[in-house]
């Protein structure tokens, strides 16, 4: 038995040293910006008000560490409501509009029109609708930017498939349903990660611009507000950075399901090794 | 209907194919194939060599006339599975590995695992690929993912072979020796092979018949029968018979072009 050539796949000898190695220009970029920040902001007096110094936000989110992050939780609950709801629905509709052509041909010109509206311009309305202490008015806002990025992404995934691969699964005799478990969804993965990725930093945008137009005073987005009313600017930066912590880690966790369910993806060839 | 005699593999009767967009592709073929010949369509671009190949596939519907594979309809033959398909790009699926790629007919066939397994294994040494059952598609070389693709469309036992330009997009020398590996194949399994091609050697070397297409409307302009013995081998190439019969073919296709006296410059534009 002659083998032509060999498997391809190097298995790297020090995954972790590589890890790290990959990362530490970010780790240094990223101290050398707070250091600078700190630097200036002491050397050249600048007032609290404009911006405060790193070691002032630090300060103040440690003295208000339970209320924060309470408030915080509160608030990614809601984003990850809307995340789930809005994005949910969008791969619902992609299935939908990718298996029924004529549907997507009606109604793609009205989702690409509704996805160019401001969608964030209607927090105040949906505060409305379900009432400005209801988690529920953040999620739909959260959940109405949620589904258009993931509907697109994951239709654009659905449809661009490669012609032969749906000619070769009508030569097994598969039909629609075929197609879809073996060609199309597989194919759209990619694709609908794309669109979950800019959901989740989304979501939490939603629910924060939500809560500025009112809600509970355990939100995020309404301590912040409060804290810049009453001149406390330390501390609706230390809430700004906890919001930003929480967006990244639902962003994180997107990433992450999306690197072990997608761990076949060409784009992913410099990751695996194998 | 016309029923054919049921020794024919494939019969072909009075197909046309004239597509929404008016362009007749296919005008009147007749053709039957016996089982275990390996017939090479060849012919200009726009001859419609691949559309006469999907209408045996029933991947197409003929505008007139009707094709049988096995005494059954194409349809019918393609809802029994037999015949199994090669494309010009291997067609193979990133999210499966190898070894899955070339299961995945069975998995629809409803196979066993076990039974899977084994048939991939074999699979897989028929193709001299074994070890990279886990490897992913884009890991290979072009050439190690069509023959992975040949595995595939092998691996449910179809008496039929349909190939749509399968190395066409390979270097040459790979593509010599995936010919020879193909005829291996072919006398291992015992199929009929539809070969679609550009390449009047490769066309030659390969086939029991090459079938010569003239385009718009395409026509069979001649059938050149290949008495080469079997096996072939490297050495059947440099064969004093293989350049008659290459230029036979080469001759026969400057004719289909229309333009039978000019017959250099013409043939070696189609080729």
């Amino acid at each position: 038995m002659s083998v032509v050539a060999e498997p391809v796949g190097i298995r790297s000898t020090s995954n972790v040293g590589r890890r790290l190695r990959d990362w530490l220009p970010a780790v240094v970029v990223f101290v050398l910006a707070i250091a600078l920040w700190q630097g200036l902001t002491t050397v050249f007096h600048v007032q609290t008000f404009l911006l405060p110094k790193p070691s002032d936000i630090t300060r103040s989110f440690w003295d208000n560490k339970s209320p924060l992050w309470h408030a915080g939780l509160y608030t990614f609950k809601e984003a990850a409501g809307g995340f789930v709801i809005g994005s949910g629905l969008g791969i619902l509709a992609a299935l939908v509009l990718a298996r029924f052509r004529n549907i997507g041909l009606a109604l793609m010109p009205f989702a690409i029109a509704a996805n160019a509206v401001p969608i964030i311009a209607f927090a105040p309305i949906t505060n409305n609708w379900f009432g400005l202490l209801n988690p529920f008015s953040k999620m739909a806002i959260a959940a109405v930017l949620c589904f258009f990025p993931t509907m697109v992404n994951t239709l654009r995934g659905l449809t661009s498939v490669h012609p032969s691969s749906i000619e070769l699964m009508r030569s097994y005799g598969g039909g629609e349903t075929a197609t879809f478990r073996h060609v199309r969804i597989p194919n759209s993965l990619p694709f609908m990660f794309v669109g979950l990725k800019i959901s989740a930093v989304l979501s939490m945008i939603g629910a924060i611009v939500g809560e500025y137009f009112g809600g509970p005073t355990n939100a995020l987005g309404v301590s912040i507000l409060n804290d810049t009313q009453l001149f406390d600017f330390p501390r609706a930066w230390a809430g700004i950075v906890l919001a930003s912590a929480f967006g990244l880690s639902l962003y994180a966790l997107v990433a992450l399901v999306e690197h072990y369910t997608t761990s076949w993806h060409p784009s992913a060839r410099a990751l695996t090794t194998e | 209907m016309n029923s054919s005699p049921p020794s024919s593999a494939v019969s072909i009767q009075g197909v046309s194919k004239t597509f929404r967009s008016g362009t007749t592709a296919l005008a009147d073929i007749d053709l039957d194939i016996q089982p275990g010949e390996f017939v090479s369509l060849i012919g200009p671009s726009g001859c419609g060599k691949s559309t006469l190949l999907r209408i045996v596939g029933d991947l197409i519907q003929p505008s007139a006339g009707s094709v049988q594979v096995n005494g059954k309809s194409a349809e019918r033959a393609r809802l029994d599975h037999d015949y199994g398909i090669v494309f010009q790009d291997a067609v193979l699926y990133d999210w499966r590995t190898v070894g899955r790629n070339v299961s995945l007919p069975l998995e629809m066939l409803g196979w066993s695992r076990d039974r899977r397994k084994a048939r991939v294994q074999e699979m897989l040494e028929l193709v001299e690929l074994v070890g990279f059952e886990s490897s992913r598609p884009w890991q290979l070389s072009g050439g190690m993912q069509q023959r992975v693709s040949i595995a595939r469309a092998l691996s449910f036992d179809p008496s039929l072979l349909l190939m749509d330009e399968p190395f066409g997009a390979l270097d040459e020398m790979t593509r010599e020796r995936l010919n020879l590996e193909l005829l291996r194949i072919w006398e291992a399994a015992g199929s009929t092979v539809l070969f679609v091609t550009h390449s009047i050697p490769e066309a030659v070397f390969l086939s029991t018949r090459v079938v010569v297409m003239s385009a718009r409307p395409g026509r069979i302009a001649e059938i050149v029968p290949v008495d080469l013995s079997h096996p072939r081998t490297v050495a059947t190439r440099e064969d004093a018979r293989f350049f008659e019969l290459v230029t036979a073919v080469r001759e026969a296709l400057a004719v289909g072009h229309g333009d039978g006296g000019a017959r250099g410059t013409s043939a070696r534009e189609v080729y």
